[in-house]
């Protein structure tokens, strides 16, 4: 199933098409075709380097995409100011988790609502109560956390904003598999009882697919595969190429 | 003693207008990364400003001295920010993602141009301002030495210490000081929420450039001189207290700045004014040796 030139169905709220990113002369991105639809959770996996991250900051206008569109809500934002994208409330969970070392839990998750000036005292606990580890540390330093309550703070602080695509790269990554777990359970409910529309990257295949409606794959700056979380699970290529040994 | 105490007095008010500079080498420093080599030159533009507003409103009748300086003061930071504002603008942005040393030679560039074109338009030599705030508090008087503070280190001490604290409540309590901090911390990530980031570095250039501003007044009136050399003399020890107090630190600026302004005091009345230049910048040596990053710095490992 080559899926790199599917037609963008209406009320597609992120579509990407042939997309192409470089870092001097390293092509990263090499023709992207990508959609979200609302309510979706859309999971993108691949191997180390395939791009992932790079696709993630290009949406965010950083680095520029060097040509194809990027379209959000109907809106062409290719060439917007990253933090005009982000008042679009387009929200990202970065690699590395990015959390403000040197500023409480609390700031950290008020500076989500930079996005979102109408962000209420509801937004804060509806992220407390997803996260309640949180709120036991709402004083303390984002830099003093441990790496599964930063990845609790980096999501919360997305969430503040109230997104309507919320992006999140790796959110599993150097986690205990409990805590993991924990994680991906937040996104399936945030995504059931508050719709919200997900693109998730995650190199744990196995985790992702189970919890995404769709998924891609991607490998070299390409995406080679899509479909069903389901169907991409059953195909034997995913099978060994990704799911060895990451399934726990 | 009381000549101690008396050089100890002095040597504070010194050291509060170098904190005041070293806060804008300081805040530039954390917030992009780069040394703002021209931030000397803005403190002696305030203080020509300054110089200029108060002439110009003598001129204009304003004589009640409280009044005066007031205004004097008002105009000299708005002034002053606007040229803080145009040469981020001019000299600094369109750099940005250039290579690492291109900000740096613009600011240095930037120290010139300013430099001269005050030299040019005001002429090289000292301009005087009459003595407008006499007086003082005498503290000791035992017949042969007299301990005093006078009234114009006691409004520059004041004042620095006024705008130090609503500067810090600005950084820590306001949605502004909350995405300086975010910008010097993670400016990608700052970016990623919807701050823009641009705008924030211009509003700390502004600020730096009207803290300076009132550094440069204090100057004016504690120096009663002013002329266009001292923006590279004291733009250097500002720089110097900048760095001894842990580039990036403001509680370190303005410490560094007090240190500064006391060692050089100290060294002129203890041991020779030709060399004080030399102590300060020997102490800076000798402090970055045992402590590299300062003397309120955090080491880089905990930068992300
Ligand atoms: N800032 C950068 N500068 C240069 N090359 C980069 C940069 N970031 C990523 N790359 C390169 O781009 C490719 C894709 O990287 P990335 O998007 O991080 O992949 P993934 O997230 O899938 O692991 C890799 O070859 C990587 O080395
Ligand atoms: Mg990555």
């Amino acid at each position: 199933m080559s899926a790199a030139a599917q037609p963008a169905a209406a009320g597609a709220l992120l579509s990407i098409k042939g997309l192409r990113t470089a870092y001097g002369k390293i092509i990263a991105l090499k023709g992207i075709d990508l959609e979200v639809r609302e309510g979706e959770i859309v999971a993108l996996i691949g191997a180390n380097g395939a791009g992932k991250s790079t696709l993630m900051m290009t949406i965010f206008g950083n680095p520029r995409a060097q040509s194809g569109r990027i379209v959000f809500d109907g809106e062409d934002i290719t060439q917007i100011a990253t933090h005009d994208i982000a008042r679009r409330r387009i929200a990202q969970s970065p690699e590395g988790r990015r959390i403000f070392p040197r500023m409480s839990v609390l700031e950290n998750l008020k500076m989500g609502t930079v996005a979102a000036p109408r962000s209420s005292d509801r937004d804060l606990e509806r992220v407390l109560n997803l996260f309640p580890r949180l709120r036991e540390r709402l004083t303390q330093r984002g830099g003093t956390l441990s790496g599964g309550e930063q990845q609790m703070l980096a999501i919360g602080r997305a969430l503040m904003a109230h997104p309507r695509l919320l992006m999140l790269d790796e959110p599993s990554l150097g986690l205990a598999p409990l805590v993991a777990r924990q994680i991906f359970e937040a996104i399936r409910e945030l995504n059931r009882t508050d719709g919200v529309t997900v693109l998730l990257v995650e190199q744990n295949a196995f985790h992702a697919l189970k919890l995404a409606h769709r998924g891609y794959v991607m490998v070299n700056g390409l995406i080679t595969m899509t479909g069903s979380g389901h169907e991409l699970l059953e195909r034997p290529e995913i099978r060994a190429a990704y799911l060895e040994g990451g399934r726990h | 003693m009381e000549y101690f105490l008396q050089q100890f007095i002095n040597g504070i008010a010194l050291g509060s207008i170098y904190g005041l500079i070293a806060l804008g080498y300081t805040m530039v420093y954390g917030i992009i990364g780069m040394i703002n080599f021209a931030h000397g030159d803005i403190f002696m533009i305030g203080g020509f400003i300054a110089l200029i507003a108060f002439l110009c409103l003598v001129a204009l009748g304003v004589t009640a001295v409280p009044l005066a300086l007031f205004l004097v003061l008002i105009i000299a930071m708005l002034i002053t920010a606007l040229y803080g504002w145009v040469v981020e603008r001019v000299a600094y942005r369109p750099l940005r993602h250039s290579f690492r040393l291109a900000p740096m030679l613009s600011a240095i560039g930037m120290a010139f141009v300013l430099g001269n074109f005050v030299q040019i338009a005001q002429g090289a030599r000292v301009k005087p301002l009459p003595p407008l705030i006499p007086g003082g508090l005498i503290l000791i008087d035992n017949g042969g030495f007299v301990v005093q503070v006078s009234n114009v280190q006691i409004i520059v001490v004041l004042t620095t210490l006024a705008l130090m604290v609503i500067f810090s409540l600005i950084v820590a309590r306001t949605r502004l000081g909350r995405d300086m901090r975010a910008c010097e911390q993670d400016r990608t990530m700052a970016a990623l929420l919807g701050v823009d980031t641009d705008r924030v570095i211009s509003t700390t250039f502004v600020i730096g450039a009207a803290l300076a501003a009132v550094a440069g007044f204090m100057y004016l009136i504690y120096y009663g001189v002013i002329d266009f050399y001292i923006g590279f003399v004291a733009g250097i020890k500002a720089f110097t207290a900048a760095v001894l107090g842990g580039i990036g630190s403001l509680p370190g600026a303005m410490l560094g700045g007090l240190a500064i302004g006391l060692i050089e005091t100290m060294w002129s009345a203890y041991f020779s004014v030709q060399y004080r230049d030399v102590a300060a910048f020997s102490i800076l040596i000798v402090v970055l040796i045992f402590m590299p990053t300062g003397l309120l710095g955090r080491p880089e490992i905990e930068k992300v």
